[in-house]
């Protein structure tokens, strides 16, 4: 490759450090400072990938994070291999390995550019238009859809990288640090503001700081020798921190903004171990200063998108910053003074300008006369209406402009170049703002939308202000950030601008071509290959709204969002449309900026630290006892716990078995616990549960029912009067939280004349319940001094004691329907009781069980689980609890909705149990209940909700819900499955000891 | 996030808090002497306005208080808290 395309005379390029990198396999050389693009640039590659939907080849096209077409795979193959990385944005280390992507068998040669021949009969909407038919062959189509979308390739392997997050204070936030960014920076920081100054670049000053024009000065200084003087000393300033390589992904309500610091990816593979790659900023900025620049537009005409076609900033940029010509034979295309800024740095260098081509009739500014002078042929009035050559741009084909540029006119005259330049003006980039809730307003003269309306304390400030002299930039931020921070303007008294260039621009969207618009393919969106002729064709069909026409033109979706295009989208629509720009406002701006990498959004939560769990006091002996865990909310609780290669099923029938015949042990510690103490305790809990409170005796406990509002059961659980104005509450596992919500929001807001205390206590306990015929034995082995006799301490009462001396609650109560006690002891004490109850147990054969046991013993009992048997549409009538629904209180949370039209339906879906006909069949939870399966279409009732084999009665059994199930006794329903219809019948939910004989252990 | 203004606590993130819908509706104090209407009324029905909206939140993750916020929907404004049984500040 020829080496004449790099030009000495960089600084920001460290020519005796050479960086080795492979681009699609072959090794190629950059140095220290070059980014991928322009060291490939360097080296002649302009090639770099092929275009999303019709495979053209496309190449490199800007200098920054706008990118559309240069995106390339980082690492292919590797742990560290990253889709869709802009090679623009990616700085080179030694190790590097880039390669094309959306392109098979090779960027060179690509199968799919057929579809650039196909693409008459690949419209917008096609994808809509053609896979609708017939129905059936969706899946056919699917496949072959999935295949071919996305560009880049997905990791296959977890990320190796370290995250973190950081939060961040400061009283100004400067986004962006070109020349108007560190001038606020400074101002701030001057003034005693703690200030944090961030740039997406890896260096400071933006497009300023490799400006050597003798056009624009500041204080009669160039103006990137006074922008360094200014660095050098804003870098020395205490209260101001300076972050690079740090892009604003997102500008949230109350000035919260979220940037990506990036740390490592800059540095060679073997000196990132260890070190985390990026940080996620969490800021919180009392004051924001949002400096973030324009972006150059290209402009619209045929073939606009070959390889080799560059904005023209970029061709400046890569010749000042990195001294890389992007071609040997250039050809600028402008509709303003812009691009003679890029000729005069490639006249300086002596680098070949064939012509430029500027839309306007009338050029007069200083800087157009100079290049003008350098003999440099000006087509006036002209636009470029064709471009040829295929990996690679040849030649252009350019005619006049017609006095109102709605079409062309004269002869077609062609020009050969390797590389046009583009400047269609800039668009203020403005995302950020409008993210943050911010109205912009759209400015005719030079058609720019610009921020108007703020919505938090903040500003924007140069041009993403719609500022685009350097004179104005600097007045207007100097005068700005002054009234903004409240503040003397001590820094710069006295400043002088020269400014050689002329605002004037002559905007067309879509530049005529002397082709049939239906010819011609003018790219508005180049990463999505959406062009001028789809967004006609939407308009032609009806879609109005610019959200609707960038949804179904894709325009603007890609990777980069139509950071380049989108302003040309709006454009065409309102100039095919006749309405006015500004009418249509902008598409909707969505973090992030630019991607953010998964691993950066979640930080250091990643594996076990991914979400967190809670464990019980009685965790570690649950492992070491070989337990099964399941998730309930956010706890981890023992499920079951097999023996000698056990499958569930058998330990639970194991389990279950046990605690009916023996003894069973239960870590309950999970349950929600509230101790409600004040003397309105027991008034509130008749408010709150639908059963009567004031009546229960101290040292009682009470099974409750909560409800909402809205009359459906809400949660459920004991509670037991530890005295006359102490209560202690429980929940379900799940529940408690929002149970403890729930009655801080009744006793604060409704209720706040109640004497009242509500904590929760869920962490304070361990529960440990025993249970089964033997369970009496062995809690009076364990608490010797407590009296036992069902007369002393019968069933539904509690008693305080002492286990070495060690104060306890135990409780009488059962959730299994067996003689059980649950004993509470302080949570660190859990463990050690839980194992004296294993020890005293040796004997009974105490079998520790889980929650699937739990939850088998139970059904047997028909005992519901809310959550389970019940969803948000359950009434305690539904469930056939009428029995816990008092009629004598004046009110209760629920009660006025328990007679609502609707609530007393008779056909409501209510609790019942179904017995198999078969015992060995076992319902699967969630199956349809049905009557009549021959009449289409089948009647739902209702669907199975708990569903065991019960080793204690030797048949299936289940509980379920089913319309009017009340009055359906006895009848005969059916649960038709995939292979086979299931018979049931209706059951009492009670399948054992009705009586209740089993909680005073008489079997 | 918004910056919430606890009146109790004072400002803290929005990730501290809960949102309780709209503030100012009584619960009756006869609910069995209302009818169906009126129940499904004061049950079911919310206003969900574009602009100045009174709301109930909860400092959660705080000092677990309910108070009442006054917000503009329209622009995330926070334009008011206050406590439980005070008056709104503004209109």
């Amino acid at each position: 490759m020829s080496n004449n395309l790099r030009f000495k005379s960089s600084k920001f390029i460290d020519e005796t450090y050479r960086v080795s990198f492979k681009f699609n396999n072959k090794t190629y050389f950059g140095f220290k400072g070059d980014t991928l693009a322009s060291a490939l640039l360097a080296n002649g590659i302009h090639l770099i990938g092929r275009s999303f939907k019709y495979h053209r080849p496309r190449g490199i096209m800007t200098s920054g994070s706008e990118e559309p077409n240069a995106i390339i795979q980082l690492h292919d193959n590797s742990t560290r291999s990253e889709p869709n990385v802009r090679a623009t944005e990616v700085e080179i280390y030694e190790g590097l390995v880039a390669t094309s992507q959306n392109c098979w068998p090779s960027v060179n040669f690509d199968v799919g550019g057929i579809n650039n021949l196909l693409s008459p009969i690949l419209p917008a909407g096609f994808y809509y238009k053609t896979f609708m038919w017939p129905e059936s062959f969706w899946k056919k189509y699917e496949y072959f859809i999935r295949k071919s979308a996305g560009l880049g390739k997905s990791p296959k392997v977890a990320d190796p990288d370290i995250y973190e997050h950081n939060y961040i204070h400061c009283d100004v936030l400067v986004i962006g640090a070109g020349v108007s960014g560190i001038i606020a920076a400074k101002m701030a920081a001057k003034n005693g503001l703690k200030t944090l100054l961030v740039d997406e670049k890896s260096y400071l000053g933006g497009s300023s700081i490799y400006d050597n024009s003798e056009f624009s000065k500041i204080n009669n200084q160039i103006t990137s020798s006074w922008l360094e003087k200014e660095i050098n000393e804003i870098s020395k300033l205490e209260n101001l921190e300076i972050k690079t390589r740090t892009s604003v992904a997102a500008f949230h309500a109350y000035n919260f903004l979220l940037a990506r610091e990036n740390l490592t990816d800059h540095l060679p593979i073997n000196q990132r171990e260890n070190k985390v790659r990026q940080r996620l900023l969490k800021i919180r900025a009392k004051k924001v200063i949002t400096a973030t620049g324009s972006i150059e537009r290209p402009l619209i005409f045929d073939n606009n998108d070959r390889p080799g076609i560059f904005l023209s900033s970029a061709i400046k940029k890569y010749i000042d910053f990195y001294g890389v010509a992007c071609g040997e034979n250039n050809v600028l295309f402008t509709n303003n003074d812009t691009a003679y800024e890029t000729a005069m740095s490639l006249i300086q260098r002596g680098i070949k300008i064939n012509a430029i081509i500027d839309n306007r009739e009338q050029i007069d500014s200083k800087i157009s006369y100079e290049v003008e002078k350098n003999n440099i042929k000006i087509y006036k009035g002209y636009t470029v209406v064709d471009t040829y050559g295929y990996r690679r741009i040849k030649k252009i084909s350019i005619m006049k402009l017609s006095k109102d540029g709605q079409t062309v006119i004269g002869d077609k005259i062609k020009l050969n170049c390797d590389c046009l330049g583009l400047s269609g003006g800039w668009t203020p980039a403005v995302h950020l703002f409008t993210q943050s809730g911010g109205k912009l307003k759209f400015r005719e003269e030079d058609q720019v939308f610009i921020p108007d309306v703020y919505p938090s304390d903040q500003i924007s400030i140069g041009s993403c202000n719609g500022d685009f002299s350097l004179e104005e930039i600097v007045k207007n931020t100097l005068f700005s950030v002054k009234k903004f921070l409240n503040t003397e303007n001590s820094e710069y008294k006295t400043i002088e601008i020269i400014s050689g260039l002329n605002l004037s621009k002559r905007n067309i969207w879509l530049l005529p071509s002397d082709k049939p618009i239906g010819k011609t393919k003018s790219f508005v969106d180049y990463q999505n290959d959406a062009t001028s002729k789809d967004i006609k064709l939407a308009l032609r069909e009806g879609f109005r709204s610019i959200e609707h026409v960038k949804r179904y033109t894709t325009t603007g979706m890609g990777t980069d969002q139509g950071k380049l295009g989108n302003m040309h989208a709006l454009g065409i629509i309102s100039e095919t449309a006749g309405t006015k720009m500004g009418e249509h406002g902008t598409t909707t701006f969505r973090p992030p900026y630019t991607p953010l990498t998964f691993g950066t959004i979640v930080g250091r939560n990643v594996g076990e630290f991914f979400d967190i769990f809670r464990r019980t006091p009685i965790h570690d002996w649950h492992v070491a006892n070989n337990a099964q865990f399941e998730n309930v909310g956010q706890w981890k609780r023992a499920w079951y716990y097999p023996r000698n290669n056990e499958n569930m099923h058998q330990a639970v029938q194991r389990e279950s078995k046990a605690a009916r015949e023996t003894a069973g042990i239960l870590d309950a510690s999970t349950l929600g616990k509230i101790d409600i103490q004040g003397t309105d305790a027991s008034e509130f809990l008749n408010r709150v549960y639908t059963n009567a409170w004031s009546k229960l005796a101290v040292g009682k406990c009470r099974y409750g029912l909560m409800l909402n509002e809205d009359g459906m059961v809400y949660d459920d659980g004991v509670t037991t009067r530890l005295d006359e104005n102490h209560y202690i509450m429980t929940t379900t596992t799940g529940g408690a939280a929002n149970v403890l919500g729930k009655l801080e929001d009744y006793l604060q807001t409704e209720w706040p004349e109640l004497d009242v205390y509500l904590s929760s206590v869920t962490d304070h306990y361990a529960t440990i319940s025993v249970c089964g015929p033997d369970s009496k034995k062995i809690v009076s082995k364990v608490i010797p001094d407590l009296d036992l006799s069902d007369e002393k301490f019968p069933h539904m009462s509690f008693k305080n004691a002492k286990i070495d001396n060690i104060k306890c609650r135990v409780m009488r109560i059962s959730f299994t329907g067996e003689l059980s006690y649950e004993i509470n002891i302080q949570a660190n004490y859990g463990k050690s009781v839980w194992e004296k109850c294993i020890e005293a147990g040796k004997d009974f054969d105490i079998t520790p069980y889980g929650t699937e046991t739990m939850h088998l013993l139970r059904a047997e009992k028909g005992f519901i689980i809310v959550g389970q048997d019940t969803d948000a549409t359950m009434t305690p009538i539904d469930l056939q609890m009428d029995w816990i629904v008092s009629k004598k209180k004046f009110d209760f949370i629920g009660k006025r909705s328990l007679y609502r039209s609707d609530t007393i339906r008779e056909n409501r879906k209510q609790l019942v149990g179904l017995l198999t006909e078969n015992p060995d069949d076992i319902l699967e939870e969630g199956a349809q209940i049905v009557a009549d399966i021959k009449k289409k279409p089948v009647e739902m009732l209702g669907h199975v909700t708990s569903s065991y084999y019960s080793p204690n009665l030797k048949k299936s059994i289940a509980l379920g819900v089913v319309k009017g199930g009340k009055n359906m006794l006895g009848q005969k329903l059916i649960i038709p499955m995939e292979n086979k219809n299931i018979n049931v019948t209706v059951a009492d939910p009670v399948f054992l000891d009705k009586e209740g004989k089993r909680l005073n252990a008489k079997l | 996030m918004f910056l919430i203004n606890c009146p109790f606590c004072g400002q803290r993130e929005q990730s501290e808090f809960k949102a309780g819908g709209e503030a100012h509706i009584v619960r009756p104090k006869q609910p069995t002497e209302l009818s169906d209407d009126e129940w499904a009324e004061y049950l079911f029905m919310r206003k969900n306005i574009k602009g100045v909206q009174f709301e109930r939140w909860n400092h959660v993750h705080g000092c677990r208080k309910w108070f009442n916020m006054v917000r503009d929907t329209s622009n995330d404004q926070i334009k008011a808290v206050y406590k439980i049984g005070e008056k709104p500040p503004v209109k």
